[in-house]
């Protein structure tokens, strides 16, 4: 347990809060790295994956998408398009890496939410009346977002992850003091960034869960006491797999 | 209908894949070995002992350790090659235990390893002050006339502008950043070194295996590149003088388990003896820019050079 | 071109590597999460302490394990026992919910009519519980070995020389084929291996053939239908 004293030790060292490479800086370009990337990947992930919920069109396309991006290696993707776009712009390569990763599971998100919801009220709402606008507006957008907050948070957590490898590329976030400490042998400093990692990610995890729970419409939150995937039992024996976004994914 | 008859088959069949599966796990290699898995070479009739050679994870040292491996096979020896060891920390216990035997390091950067505080710089003093500072078990062989050494470099434009011959001529210049690996940060000749020894201030980028693009693309305007780098000559970069000695001569010296082989340490000296700034230069560009392995790269220099 | 044509060799002995080190965490996290599940399924209170741990586990990225891993249980930092029992404690942090979940699916009329025949509790989970949950739990187990065979590049970095040593070497040498080389080959050996798991699935279980394919289609059909006719009250 020495090993936990000395992080927490390099951790609480007033030496490492102040000039430069200081952890609140390291924390602070993890988090905006982080931020950037789920703008991105958000901006258009969520009105493409509400369409192929809404319309049904290119569901197929998605699921094996979604599925086949899992494989993707992020070291691998973060260097070659560092590579690709040059040192100059390592920090939009890095962005657009991380978006990309971000997509898929922001995608399954939309696009399950908008599945789960059941059909008899889309009929319903067709035929009081309501334009595909309306319906998608106010019934399936609501509805489908506790899958959709569900799908963030499963985006949020492999960001975060893959921001770590962007020790290797800058000395910024809290990924460079691991990569720093493995040249240097300093495993406090290693150890102590892990840490902050750990509670930055459980930070974020949780900061998710709570949106997944109240971000989302009071009438749709007592419908959901129940896990939805286990209620239509019958589909659930005679097989196929459970939708994506409930499946966690790890890349990083 | 799933019957009794047929779940026996699902659970055998699992049972079997399963079973398979972690066979082919465990079959080769202990998951618990420290270092990767190695390759052997078939041995000759009538061979002596195996020897384990070993290479950082970097492309240059890997070569010049196929070319130890390559010329020792030659004379008979079985070779287990474990290269991309990585760190000190990770290989030194390795060779003090006899995992691995002999190993391609740079004699300024070995020295610091073990001696922080060194005072020596030249070549020879380095050299000397090395065979002192390894522990028993170690030994160091002949240092080959090749170097590949931290330096600072600009681009020939950069030097142009601010008339720079030493790095003592930073000291008037604004706006520094230095690119090179994270471990720079923290050396003696990093920006603490640079601003104690020549009083030259610096910011930090920690650009990595970048650094040199870093520096052609303007990311950086002083970069620590390897002077073996063959890169340093194909873009007309300007290597900084260093004449207080910031830098620690760094030789090619092949670093050995102090039971090695008589045998082999004649061969491995011949090979240092031949090897060359020019040559380590030449082989690397051809690792870069011709893309050629690390085995074709040795094979081809040691037949040039008669070793074969 | 030249690196490519050059390392064929390589590339397979990596290939050779990288499975290697996939196969243990994906049957040893498989083997372990089948217990760990049936826990967290059978016994109600138990089951949000083990998969809150477990999705707390899940949260940690490799890197960081990697270096938590060796202070905790005190294996060596830069050994492939690291990396191994990094990647075998992510498929089990997958694989125990899935086989909660997939326990939890089974329909208690089935389950009931088994005791009613006369099965025991223990021969009944093998007999048909397990079975029965066999589709769920396969698409647990693909996902984990995807992103096995994914995660055990970053191992590169700590020098566990797979596939990643493409990334880590070409990026050295300024060699784009290489990264792209390691990238391609990890994503066709993960999706591959996805394959292979899903032709075993069937082969061990006959009856999810037919159902999967009109189980798909049956949700495009809802929509299709619902568009069609505005007016159709339901």
């Amino acid at each position: 347990m020495n090993l936990f004293a000395d992080a927490f030790a390099w951790i609480l060292n007033p030496g490492n809060w102040e000039g430069r490479n200081s952890i609140p800086q390291f924390i602070g370009e993890h988090l905006w790295y982080t931020a950037l990337a789920m703008i991105l990947a958000s901006a258009i992930a969520i009105p493409l994956g509400w369409y192929i919920g809404h319309t049904g069109r290119g569901r197929d396309i998605a699921v094996a998408t979604t599925g086949a991006a899992r494989a993707l290696p992020s070291f691998g993707l973060l260097f070659l398009f560092v590579m690709i776009g040059g040192v100059a712009n390592r920090d939009s390569s890095v962005v657009i890496v991380l978006a990309l990763l971000a997509i898929p599971p922001i995608l399954a998100g939309a696009y399950a939410g908008f599945e789960a919801i059941d059909r008899r009220v889309i009929d319903a709402a067709r035929s009081m009346g309501m334009t595909e606008r309306q319906i998608v507006a106010r019934i399936e957008i609501p509805l489908g977002l506790p899958l959709l907050w569900g799908g963030l948070r499963n985006a949020v957590l492999q960001v975060v992850a893959t921001v770590v490898l962007v020790g290797f590329v800058r000395n910024a976030t809290l990924g460079y003091p691991i990569v720093q400490g493995i040249q240097i042998n300093r495993f406090d400093q290693m150890l102590g960034a892990s840490i902050l990692i750990i509670v930055l990610a459980l930070l974020l995890d949780a900061i998710f869960a709570l949106l997944e729970r109240y971000a989302t419409p009071a009438g749709v939150r007592v419908g959901r006491t129940r896990d939805h995937r286990t209620s239509s039992t019958r589909r659930r024996a005679a097989g196929g797999a459970t939708p994506a976004s409930t499946e966690k994914e790890k890349s990083v | 209908m799933f019957t009794a008859r047929n779940k026996g088959r699902f659970a055998l069949v699992a049972a079997a894949a399963g079973v398979s599966l972690a066979l082919a796990g465990c079959a080769t290699g202990d998951p618990l070995d420290e270092t990767p898995d190695p390759t052997t070479e078939p041995a000759e009739p009538g061979t002596s002992e195996s020897i384990t050679v070993g290479s950082q994870a970097y492309y240059s040292n890997e070569i010049i350790a196929e070319i130890y491996a390559q010329a020792l096979e030659n004379v008979g020896f079985e070779v287990n090659r474990q290269f991309n060891i990585g760190q000190r920390d990770a290989y030194i216990p390795a060779l003090e235990s006899g995992e691995v035997d002999l190993f391609p390091e740079y004699t300024g950067n070995l020295l610091q390893y073990y001696v922080p505080d060194t005072e020596a710089t030249q070549s020879d003093e380095v050299y000397a002050e090395l065979q002192g500072a390894l522990p028993d078990g170690l030994q160091v062989l002949d240092q080959s006339s090749a170097t590949d050494q931290d330096s600072y470099n600009v681009t020939a434009e950069f030097a142009a502008e601010n008339n720079l011959v030493t790095i003592a001529d930073l000291a008037g210049v604004e706006g520094l950043i230095l690119g090179g690996n994270p471990e720079l940060e923290e050396r003696p000749y990093g920006p603490t070194g640079l601003a104690d020894v020549y009083g030259v201030e610096v910011s930090f980028d920690a650009t990595g295996d970048a650094t040199v693009d870093a520096l052609l693309q303007g990311v950086v305007n002083v970069a620590n590149v390897f002077s073996a780098d063959p890169r340093i000559g194909e873009n007309d970069l300007v290597t900084l003088e260093d004449p207080e000695g910031l830098f620690l001569a760094s030789n090619v010296v092949p670093l050995a388990s102090a039971d090695l082989p008589q045998e082999a340490i004649d061969v491995i000296n011949a090979v240092s003896a031949a090897l060359t700034p020019e040559g380590l230069v030449a082989m690397n560009v051809q690792s870069t820019t011709d893309e050629q392995s690390p085995a074709v790269i040795a094979t081809q220099w040691l037949t040039e050079n008669g070793l074969i | 071109m030249t690196w490519l044509l050059d390392n064929v060799e390589l590339i397979g002995r990596l290939t050779g590597e990288h499975l290697r080190l996939s196969a243990i965490p994906i049957v040893l996290g498989f083997v372990l999460s089948i217990p760990l599940g049936w826990v967290a399924y059978r016994y109600r209170l138990t089951r949000g302490l083990i998969l809150t741990l477990v999705g707390l586990l899940y949260t940690i990225p490799s890197l960081a394990l990697f270096v938590l891993l060796p202070a905790i249980i005190g294996t060596p930092f830069l050994s492939e026992a690291n990396v191994v029992i990094a990647l075998t404690i992510y498929a089990v942090a997958i694989m125990s919910r899935s086989v909660a979940d997939a326990l939890g699916s089974v329909d208690p009329d089935v389950k009931q009519a088994a005791t009613a025949i006369g099965y025991s509790s223990f021969r009944r989970f093998w007999a048909v519980d397990f079975p029965l949950a066999g589709p769920v739990v396969l698409a647990g187990l693909r996902v984990v070995a995807v992103s096995t065979v994914s995660l055990l590049t970053i191992g590169a970095a700590i020098g566990i020389d797979t596939l990643g040593y493409l990334f880590t070497n070409g990026y050295q040498r300024g060699i784009i084929v290489s990264v792209l080389t390691g990238v391609v080959v990890t994503v066709v050996i993960a999706l591959v291996l996805d394959r292979v798991l899903v032709v075993i699935g069937r082969a061990l279980m006959p009856w999810t053939r037919a159902s999967s394919r009109s189980e798909r289609s049956g949700v495009t059909r809802a929509f299709t239908t619902a568009r069609k006719m505005p007016e159709a009250v339901s």
